[in-house]
């Protein structure tokens, strides 16, 4: 693969709720190990989870953006409540770091001011892209669920304005939200009484379907994948294609050697084959798919194509 | 897709004749009335889609046979079939013929009558799905066209057969 | 004061005409093809249809909805730009949108007609309302079905716009707009074709004991008893088992309806203008009940009567009905 040390490898922000100290000791390696150049921090699913980590919010900044990384704060999916109001309006008032929105309350209150638009915002197409970009967006990262050509036609659009543009190429694909907390149900609680249960499932709570196979993982109020996104055999494509970003989304896994992998293929350093046997080896008993890139089911793994 | 081929395990010794006359008595009406529908209602083709070359067997669960309906605007197929001979179906639609008959005619609603599991439905499900669509986008009541088309006779025979069915129109058993 | 306007569900030109002659101050509607999300094999309008339905309904003094409520993948705009062009050519009194760039194109092309935003925008705070209101001259927001009472009258002191809330039909438990429940197991995207658990990939297995599995693309979504009331293969509404559930549950919702037939007074005093009854995919049958039991109650409320609800329950899915976040956020 030509070598395209342009391309930038981003960390999306931790989906699920897992204790501080865990946090803290993921992101310290984070800093120092792993070749990412930007970091996507703050809580997205749930603003009951907030407080547990905010607290340490401005040390892991610091800490990141001292090893050279770019640090980015993503706001709720969801925005409901007077307290998620409140954050998504505080965040919003930031002028550093960077924002990602991910909820129109969040575009409201940004104003025109410069602003990331995170995958919850559903910028499907250049019309929608480039209203976003008049309205200040600088940078857009794709619904997960796109498949290849309208994600080459978004991002020559979005290039074209200027845009930065994402798109998530590891990890579990976030697949709905809801006001319901799913953990909350399992265990026969409500949300506002939920204890925090969801801290037992640091990869999301396994459903599996009453013949025994594994179909979703639940975390909070939202929905993900069985399956680990693996867009490793097609990110030359994604880059040809115009897409500036390969977003990865933290998993229970070495994400350290994970992002190791994606940044050895970008630039020429292992072979795509040998790349993604060690990336299965990696992800451990999650399976891999592609099937949203290949418009096709998103749980499938479509293998690739004769090299382009 | 139900794979299962249970109608002919329903069937009694002696019924296969039986059903084998009722066939025959009934062919002409049959005949008559799909073509009358198709003459009238020329929007429902195009509503069934892919779905016009495939073959439906509506499967009233109380009477001997069942009815064949192929919805080809070319070649309409709508026969009744004796439970030992129906032929190979993409789409089978099984309940009481009261129910099938008000579901046809809009005064029941499909989906309700799925849930309670009133009605069967196994094979391609979207073509059943475009065929209900399509019969609901008829005006008027299939049933009364075609008791009408008998006169009187056919219109008392209509009148008892839904009398004889009195459960078949309330929802009762949903409570 | 809110007008209490009941929004009515059209799938066909039939349904279209029964909604109108039993009642419906509006119906909704959209077209054969993936710019509404009820994209369903047999269902919608084509073009010539929708000009005789506009004509049926706007003689008897009903309005028409258009809904282009999903959205475009990029480079596919134009399917959605030329059916808000047709729209606006036959009449349609307002456009149902979720995508700014639709959104976006329609303010511009026709600022003459009303935009409402879908539910499928999932806009559930005031300052998310306002953005649509104010980038887009939005008219009336259709509110997600998450919210208490208490909450939808919070959010109607403090937006421009009129509020729409479903009282009947289907309850959606993920907030719409954001699920890609389907397109992970069927490869047919909700809110790029408008497809839900599409028929095409739904099959009924029949076990030899008389319980039966409702599959979708394979995936065995829910198992019912030989007695048990069933469901439609909907992925959120599917029975799963997980580590503390080893029996099997309703991971995120039962197979039920929302049914707010009890709590209308209190809606229309917190300030809903409009209730909405889901249903495009419904027959006419179900068009015909439940438009004739709420105009009936709504009529009997804004003449100061109490409301006879007709019991709906035969029409609901699983045949269980809920308040759903209506009654209570414990719901949650």
């Amino acid at each position: 693969m030509a070598v395209k040390t342009m391309t930038k490898l981003t960390l999306g922000p931790i989906a699920y709720h897992w204790p501080a100290d865990a946090r803290r000791d993921f992101y310290a390696r984070i800093a120092d190990e792993a070749p990412v150049d930007e970091v996507y921090l703050g809580e997205v699913i749930c603003s009951k989870r907030a407080p547990f980590h905010e607290a340490d919010l401005p040390a892991t900044i610091e800490r990141l953006e001292r090893a050279g990384k770019t640090v980015i704060l993503s706001t709720l999916a969801e925005v409901m409540l007077k307290r998620e109001r409140k954050a998504t309006e505080d965040l919003a008032a930031m002028e550093a770091p960077e924002i990602e929105i991910n909820n129109a309350a969040g575009l409201f209150a940004r104003g025109k001011r410069p602003h990331r638009i995170g995958p919850f915002m559903n910028a499907y197409n250049e019309a929608t892209i480039a209203w976003m970009a008049g309205k200040g967006a600088t940078h857009v990262c794709l619904p997960a669920e796109m498949p290849a050509p309208a994600i080459a036609a978004a991002a020559r659009n979005a290039g074209a304005l200027g845009l930065g543009v994402e798109v998530q190429v590891y990890g579990r694909a976030s697949l709905a939200v809801s006001a319901r907390c799913y953990h909350a149900r399992a265990h026969g609680r409500t949300k506002d009484n939920c204890q925090f249960v969801c801290e037992e499932d640091p990869d999301g709570m396994p459903l599996r379907t009453r013949d025994d196979r594994p179909i979703l993982r639940v975390n909070g109020i939202q929905t993900l994948s069985e399956s680990y996104i693996d867009l490793l055999p097609e990110a030359a494509r994604l880059v040809a294609d115009g897409v500036t970003h390969l977003r990865l989304t933290p998993q229970t896994v070495d994400m350290v050697a994970v992002t190791q992998v994606f940044r050895d293929v970008l630039d020429g350093r292992m072979p795509t084959g040998e790349a993604d046997s060690r990336l299965a080896m990696l992800s451990g008993d999650a399976g891999l798919s592609n099937g949203f890139y290949h418009g096709t089911a998103g749980y499938r793994r479509i293998a690739a194509a004769a090299p382009t | 897709m139900i794979t299962t081929s249970e109608p002919t395990a329903r069937l009694r010794p002696g019924e296969g004749a039986i059903a084998r006359l009722a066939c025959l008595v009934l062919q002409p009406v049959l005949t008559r009335v799909v073509r009358r529908v198709a003459a009238r209602h020329p929007s429902l083709f195009a509503r069934l889609g892919p779905h016009q070359a495939t073959d439906f067997l509506i499967d009233p669960v109380e009477l001997p046979f069942a009815l064949h309906l192929r919805p080809d605007p070319q070649a309409l197929v709508f026969r009744a079939v004796p439970r030992d001979a129906t032929p190979q179906a993409g789409a089978t639609i099984r309940g009481r013929f009261l129910l099938l008959l008000e579901l046809i005619d809009a005064e029941q609603d499909g989906d309700a009558a799925f849930f309670s599991r009133d009605l069967e439905v196994s094979g391609d499900t979207e073509a059943v799905v475009r065929l209900r669509n399509a019969l609901d986008d008829m005006d008027g009541s299939l049933a009364e066209e075609t008791s009408a088309m008998f006169g009187p006779a056919g219109r008392a025979v209509l009148a008892r057969l839904r009398r004889a069915y009195p459960d078949a129109t309330k929802p009762q058993e949903y409570a | 004061m809110s007008l209490a306007e009941l929004i009515c569900p059209a799938g066909t030109p039939a349904a279209l005409r029964t909604a109108v002659d039993a009642g419906a101050d509006a119906v909704y509607c959209g077209f054969q093809d993936a710019t509404n999300a009820r994209n369903f094999p047999g269902l919608n309008f084509t073009p010539d249809e929708l000009a005789e339905a506009v004509t049926y309904a706007h003689t008897r003094g009903t309005k028409v909805l258009l809904a282009l409520n999903t959205y475009p993948p990029a480079g596919k705009v134009d399917l959605w730009r030329q059916a808000a062009d047709t729209g606006a050519r036959l009449g349609v009194d307002a456009f149902i949108v979720a995508d700014m760039g639709v959104a976006d194109y329609i303010a511009r092309t026709y600022p003459g007609i009303r935009l409402h935003l879908s539910v499928q925008a999932a806009a559930s705070s005031p300052e998310a309302i306002r953005y649509y209101c104010e980038n887009f001259g939005i008219k009336r927001v259709v509110l997600p079905r998450i919210l208490t009472i208490p909450e939808i009258r919070e959010i109607r002191r403090e937006i421009p716009c009129e509020i729409e809330t479903f009282i009947f039909g289907n309850h959606g438990l993920m907030v719409e707009g954001r699920c890609s429940l389907t397109n992970y197991l069927t490869g047919q995207s909700t809110n790029m074709d408008g497809v839900c658990s599409p028929a095409s990939d739904v099959e009924y297995v029949r076990d030899a004991d008389g319980s039966m599995s409702s599959q979708l693309a394979g995936f065995t979504i829910d198992r019912f008893g030989p007695e048990e009331k069933a469901g439609y293969p909907t992925i959120c509404k599917g029975r799963y088992t997980a580590p503390h559930r080893p029996e099997g549950y309703y991971a995120f919702e039962e197979p039920v309806s929302l049914n707010l037939s009890r709590l209308l007074p209190e809606l229309i005093e917190a300030g809903v203008h409009a209730f909405k009854i889901e249903g495009r995919q419904r027959s006419k049958s179900y068009v015909r009940g439940v438009v004739r039991a709420f105009r009936a109650a709504v009529d009997d409320i804004k003449a100061g009567r109490d409301a006879n609800i007709a019991d709906l329950i035969a029409l609901t899915e699983g045949q269980k009905q809920t308040q759903g976040a209506f009654e209570t956020k414990k719901w949650r």
